[in-house]
């Protein structure tokens, strides 16, 4: 590289200065409230603040919970995943809006669709309720309703990386004589570990972040079914400082997640 | 704008797309937006920003048809009133849902002279038919599902102080941050009982039966309204206070299931 002309449209990678203009007020329209957040903080109670009881359960029953989901989503997500991007079958196309629905959605509105379907009256809770299970006000409640706004993120993650990568290797492994099952494991898996990686991270932090369809679903109990959000929502009420420093430790979590994710990348 | 954001002529612009036009939209609407929230109000015409609390939103709609002002009603939670208030909000009355809320707003200098407007009680309601075969505050509440609000806001506060009165210990499975998901909880019969407010017995309608408890009526629960300090319309603000506890208004009170002081 030569330090003349040429120089600055490189480091640009041939951008117009416009969009990078653009960009930085993009990245500020996203880190100035961030900053002002941490700025509110009231940092010298923010120990003593984290480790009250109810904050350390919300936070326990957060992590908890979200690890369910985020099982939940891969269990279930990776194959539907590989399904909608491999499967020739009638409806995928379908199959493949309604799945990701949930992303788009407020949550509340996935609350109330788990509401009217595994609540107590609901299509099988009625039936569930019946047959001795009850879901209603239940930590299990809590992970479905986590499981079911998550899981999206994941499908669509991996999806869009099984449709580029193609099915090639595949093909030549079915061909030296390896079983669907085999395949799955030894080859598709695999290729596709890095999108599975980014898929489960972005549901966890999805995960970690649900409030909406959790209290129309699941209620709030503390260390039943009142997760880090809810807690927060519910400190705002009469000690905004306590949500505060409730929200930096989300923040700091979500951080976390976006950098483990992220840093193989570049 | 669209021009300022493509490649330049004859490099590449074959490859890259144009810039979408919907965040040129989105830069335009901003714009636009900010413009208008800059322009002052029309000083000459009676306009008022009332903030009142959620539950008084339908009798706060009808007080303000009986004056004849321009108004603008901004319901909420009232924590979160007080917030936008002593943040800045635009507000010429504010009526919260209980005076802990209200003296917050008075700490922080916001609000000028808070007066009783209406009471409300705490109410025991079950789902339609009571499948649970609540009797009141009492051990028929032992197997039941309850969904109380939290303590930390006033309707927790309101059925913790219910609960002293009658001698019982709650155990609720689900203490919620608001009124109105205690009311969705028991109407849809997701809870066998729920503590609410007497305005929301009404609110549920079909779906919700009362049951009787006596302490009740020893609970109360103030809903107080201020004028904003520093408002431009204290005419207006103090015409539509008047409405308010006047008798019309009393009556509008009344019949959504309110007390009046």
């Amino acid at each position: 590289m030569s330090r003349t002309a040429g120089e600055a449209p490189d480091r640009l990678a041939g951008l117009p200065r416009t969009a990078l203009l653009l960009a930085v007020l993009g990245s500020l329209f996203v880190t100035l409230p961030l900053a002002g957040l941490l700025l509110e903080v009231p940092w010298p109670r923010l120990p003593r603040l984290l480790t009250s009881s109810s904050s350390l359960a919300a936070l326990w029953l957060s992590l908890r919970t979200s690890l369910a989901a985020t099982a939940l989503c891969v269990l279930l997500g990776v194959p539907l995943a590989l399904t909608l991007a491999r499967a020739r079958l009638p409806g995928v196309r379908i199959l493949r809006t309604l799945v990701l629905l949930p992303l788009v959605l407020p949550p509340v509105v996935s609350g109330f669709a788990l509401l009217s379907t595994l609540g107590r009256t609901g299509l099988l809770g009625g039936r569930l309720e019946a047959a001795g299970f009850s879901l209603a006000f239940s930590t299990t409640a809590v992970i479905l309703a986590q499981a079911f706004v998550a899981m999206p993120f994941l499908v669509l993650s991996l999806e869009g990386a099984a449709r580029t990568a193609g099915n090639r290797y595949e093909t030549v492994a079915a061909t030296l004589g390896a079983r669907p099952h085999t395949v799955l494991i030894r080859v598709t898996l695999p290729l596709l570990l890095p999108a599975l990686g980014t898929g489960t991270a972005l549901a966890f932090a999805r995960c970690l972040g649900e409030f909406g369809a959790t209290l129309t679903f699941a209620g709030s109990l503390q260390g039943v079914t009142r997760t880090l959000p809810l807690e927060i929502y519910l400190q705002r009420e009469t000690d905004p400082a306590a949500a505060l420093a409730l929200s930096v430790l989300l923040l700091a979590v979500a951080a976390v997640i976006v950098l483990l994710t992220y840093r193989r990348r570049s | 704008m669209t021009r300022a954001v493509r490649p330049e002529a004859g490099r590449e612009t074959a490859a890259r797309p144009a810039a979408p036009p919907a965040l040129v939209q989105a830069l335009a609407l901003v714009t636009v937006i900010a413009a208008c929230s800059a322009e002052p109000a029309e000083p000459d015409r009676q306009e008022l920003t009332v903030f009142v609390a959620a539950s008084l939103a339908d009798v706060a709609e009808q007080v303000s048809e009986q004056t004849g002002l321009d108004v603008t009603i901004s319901a909420a939670g009232s924590s979160d009133l007080v917030s936008q208030v002593v943040s800045g909000a635009p507000a010429d009355v504010l009526v919260t849902a209980d005076e802990a809320t209200m003296a917050r707003a008075e700490e922080e200098g916001v609000v000028e002279e808070p007066r009783p407007v209406a009471v409300n009680h705490p109410a025991l309601v079950v789902p339609a038919g009571n499948p649970a075969g609540i009797t009141g505050l009492d051990d028929s509440l032992h197997d039941a599902r309850l969904v109380i609000c939290a303590p930390q806001v006033p309707c927790g506060a309101a059925a913790h102080e219910l609960a002293n009165l009658a001698g019982v210990d709650l155990q609720p499975v689900s203490e919620e941050p608001d009124v109105t998901d205690v009311l969705g909880s028991v109407t849809s019969g997701q809870a066998d009982a729920g503590v609410v407010y007497d305005s929301d017995v009404l609110r549920g309608g079909a779906d919700l039966e009362r049951v009787e408890v006596p302490e009740a009526s020893e609970v109360t629960n103030i809903y107080p309204a201020a004028l904003v300090a520093g408002t431009d319309h204290d005419e207006a603000a103090e015409a539509w206070l008047d409405a308010l506890t006047g008798r019309s208004g009393r009556e509008a009170l009344a019949d959504a299931g309110f007390g009046v002081p």
